[in-house]
């Protein structure tokens, strides 16, 4: 947060303070009209963010079956830690955000430093860049997975076919589910980076590059030292958001393959729905509470890092 | 970026560009052989590619839509091999109720955004203008809550909306269960009231001088001059809640009230493949029209999130 100090206060909003308060007096400050104007904000974010908040940390510590609740210490975080599901999952979810910065994080910066020369119409460039990001993720996951077919008269498998490239199992195999799913995502949600990329490459100083003409750098040289050294806060952000976002992946393995084959897809958040929602015997709230809160610690880290960034890139 | 940044920004570039000298490459640059054919023909290159990449899917959904299931099954890549089958367009709409879903998630969006708006702006307005003395505090927690990504409270929440604490009334397959929760999104009052404290100060003295109390204030001066940042908050809280899943999935469990994304998954094994691309095409229609219409905010607003403080 900025200090208030950097924007005047409002000194005319609250009248000279009387020397005793009284609930007259407050009312009469504008008391009661601050109170109703941050009622709703009190209201929806104590009942849905602040108070499941603290319950999370108490889930994780108790076994609760939504009538009859115990406290367990840390055996719940210990039967996560000890679940050979686990480590399966941690490293799905760390191949899973791998891949999808090698996939979508320079072809958008490539795309975007493209886009950003473009005289005509950079708008059609954009809005089809950004188009799949306004398809409804569920229909991209389902339209792709009929494109993933895995007979010779698949989507995909009859466009390799004109190259004389042999149908492929694409989501049915255990090597290429990962990288599957992966595709699909970079394909849904690339165009977003394009755009946050244009928008930074856009307010990069013009004169700065009529500066390094002068002096006789060629396009190259003005990439590498005007345009990158400009978007490196950009970058860092765009890559924290994608790892934050990657590191929740669930819609995909849920929909493409339930974790499967052989658990080659289970990612840390399917395995909080399993735990949560997933099991026929009876819900584990507690080890899937345990979980998130140990997903929320990993990702707070990235998180302060991107709150910084931020700060720091604005006030510039 | 507040609004008077972004015009100084956008005339020094309109400046920039008068003078011959946009960006990387500059006027004199295209005029060389060279950096025409390169950048021209890289540029032609990359639209060809967009055009296979971003409109490709969509376009196959839309030819396979009206395809007979079984030349999309067996030659997918022809284009209508046999003709044309329109009835797979009336059964997605008869037979699956596509259009009941769709309404659904209308209802469900307009109360999601109805909530995010008066929960950001009337907050926002609180923190920014009127700053309560614990104002601080408030905004600290709403600051802690960006750390907690929405995904990990689903089973504290989805405990608190089966058994609702002081209400003694399951709130699963109520719509209630949806809007409120949206309300809870940091980001919003937090771009809201950055948005507020770049508002002229002297405009808000002028009024409390005319005798203006905080909520004429509000209603006849902050909100009409906030309309920029309300757009952009308004079509992403349309979109979040368009392309929400995994929480009406939870909540929802009553098929009639289910949005698009919920049902879609569960009738794709049942339904008949052309029928079900059909109801696909169909629930893709509105978000594409919706962004067609209001390109120009979409791509601001999401150029505005990679700046957002913190």
């Amino acid at each position: 947060m900025e200090p208030a100090l950097t924007t005047p206060g409002v000194a005319g909003l609250r009248r000279v303070r009387p020397s005793r308060r009284t609930p007259f007096s407050w009312v009469g400050n504008g008391g009661l009209s601050r109170l109703l104007f941050l009622l709703p904000l009190l209201l929806v974010f104590g009942a849905f963010s602040w108070y499941p908040i603290v319950r999370l940390v108490l889930i994780s510590f108790q076994h609760t079956n939504e009538v009859i609740t115990t406290w367990v210490g840390f055996q719940n975080f210990s039967e996560v830690l000890h679940d050979p599901l686990f480590p399966i999952a941690l490293r799905n979810t760390a191949e899973f955000a791998g891949l999808a910065l090698l996939f979508g994080y320079p072809i958008p910066l490539v795309a975007a430093v493209l886009m950003s020369e473009v005289r005509k119409r950079r708008g059609l460039y954009a809005a089809l860049a950004y188009l799949p990001v306004v398809i409804p993720p569920v229909v991209a996951v389902l339209l792709w997975k009929t494109f993933y077919a895995g007979g010779p008269s698949g989507v995909f498998n009859t466009i390799l076919g004109w190259f004389g490239i042999p149908p492929q199992q694409w989501i049915q195999s255990i090597g290429q589910a990962m990288p599957s799913l992966v595709l699909e995502s970079t394909w849904a949600n690339a165009g977003a980076t394009v755009i946050i990329y244009l928008a930074a490459l856009t307010s990069v100083n013009p004169e700065l590059y009529e500066a390094a003409s002068v002096d006789g750098a060629g396009l190259w040289k003005k990439i590498w030292h005007v345009t990158l050294p400009q978007m490196r806060t950009v970058l860092l952000v765009t890559m924290i958001l994608q790892i934050i976002g990657t590191a929740q992946v669930f819609l995909e393995p849920y929909l493409f393959t339930s974790g499967g084959p052989d658990n080659a897809t289970m990612t840390i958040l399917l395995l909080i729905y399993n735990y949560a929602f997933g099991n026929s015997l009876g819900a584990s709230y507690g080890e899937a509470a345990a979980l998130s809160l140990m997903l929320v610690a990993f990702l707070a880290v990235f998180s302060l890092i991107y709150l910084r960034a931020t700060r720091s890139w604005s006030d510039e | 970026m507040s609004a008077l940044q972004f015009r100084q920004l956008r005339s020094r570039r309109r400046q920039a560009a008068a003078d011959g000298q946009q960006g990387l490459v500059q006027s004199a640059d295209w005029k060389r052989p060279s950096v025409r054919w390169g950048l021209g023909g890289t540029q032609t290159a990359l639209l060809v590619l967009l055009v296979i990449i971003g409109l490709g899917p969509i376009l196959w959904l839309a030819k396979a839509a009206v395809t007979p299931t079984q030349d999309t099954l067996s030659n997918p890549m022809a284009i209508f091999p046999h003709g044309v089958d329109w009835n797979n367009i009336s059964n997605a709409w008869n037979e699956v109720d596509i259009g009941l879903y769709i309404w659904n998630t209308v209802v469900i969006a307009f109360g999601s955004w109805l909530c995010q708006i008066v929960v950001a702006t009337t907050g926002a307005f609180a923190l920014s203008v009127l700053r309560p003395k614990w104002g601080r505090v408030i905004t600290g927690a709403l600051l802690t809550t960006l750390f907690v990504p929405a995904v990990v409270l689903l089973v504290p929440l989805y405990l608190e909306v089966v058994h609702p604490p002081v209400i003694n009334h399951s709130f699963v397959n109520s719509y209630w269960a949806i809007w409120l929760p949206a309300g809870a999104s940091a980001f919003n009052v937090i771009i809201m009231k950055r948005f507020f404290d770049n508002l002229p100060r002297e405009i808000f003295e002028a009024a409390r001088i005319d005798g203006a109390g905080p909520f004429r204030l509000f209603v006849s001066i902050v909100l009409p001059m906030s309309k920029p940042i309300l757009g952009v908050v308004s079509i992403f809280a349309v979109l979040a809640s368009w392309k929400d899943f995994l929480w009406p999935l939870l909540v929802l469990s009553n098929p009639s009230k289910q949005p698009v994304s919920v049902r879609l998954p569960t009738i794709a094994g049942q339904t008949d493949l052309g029928v079900f691309l059909a109801a696909m095409l169909i629930a893709c229609l509105v978000p594409i029209v919706g962004f067609l219409i209001f390109q120009r905010s979409f791509l601001r607003g999401t150029g505005l999130s990679g700046a957002l403080k913190g």
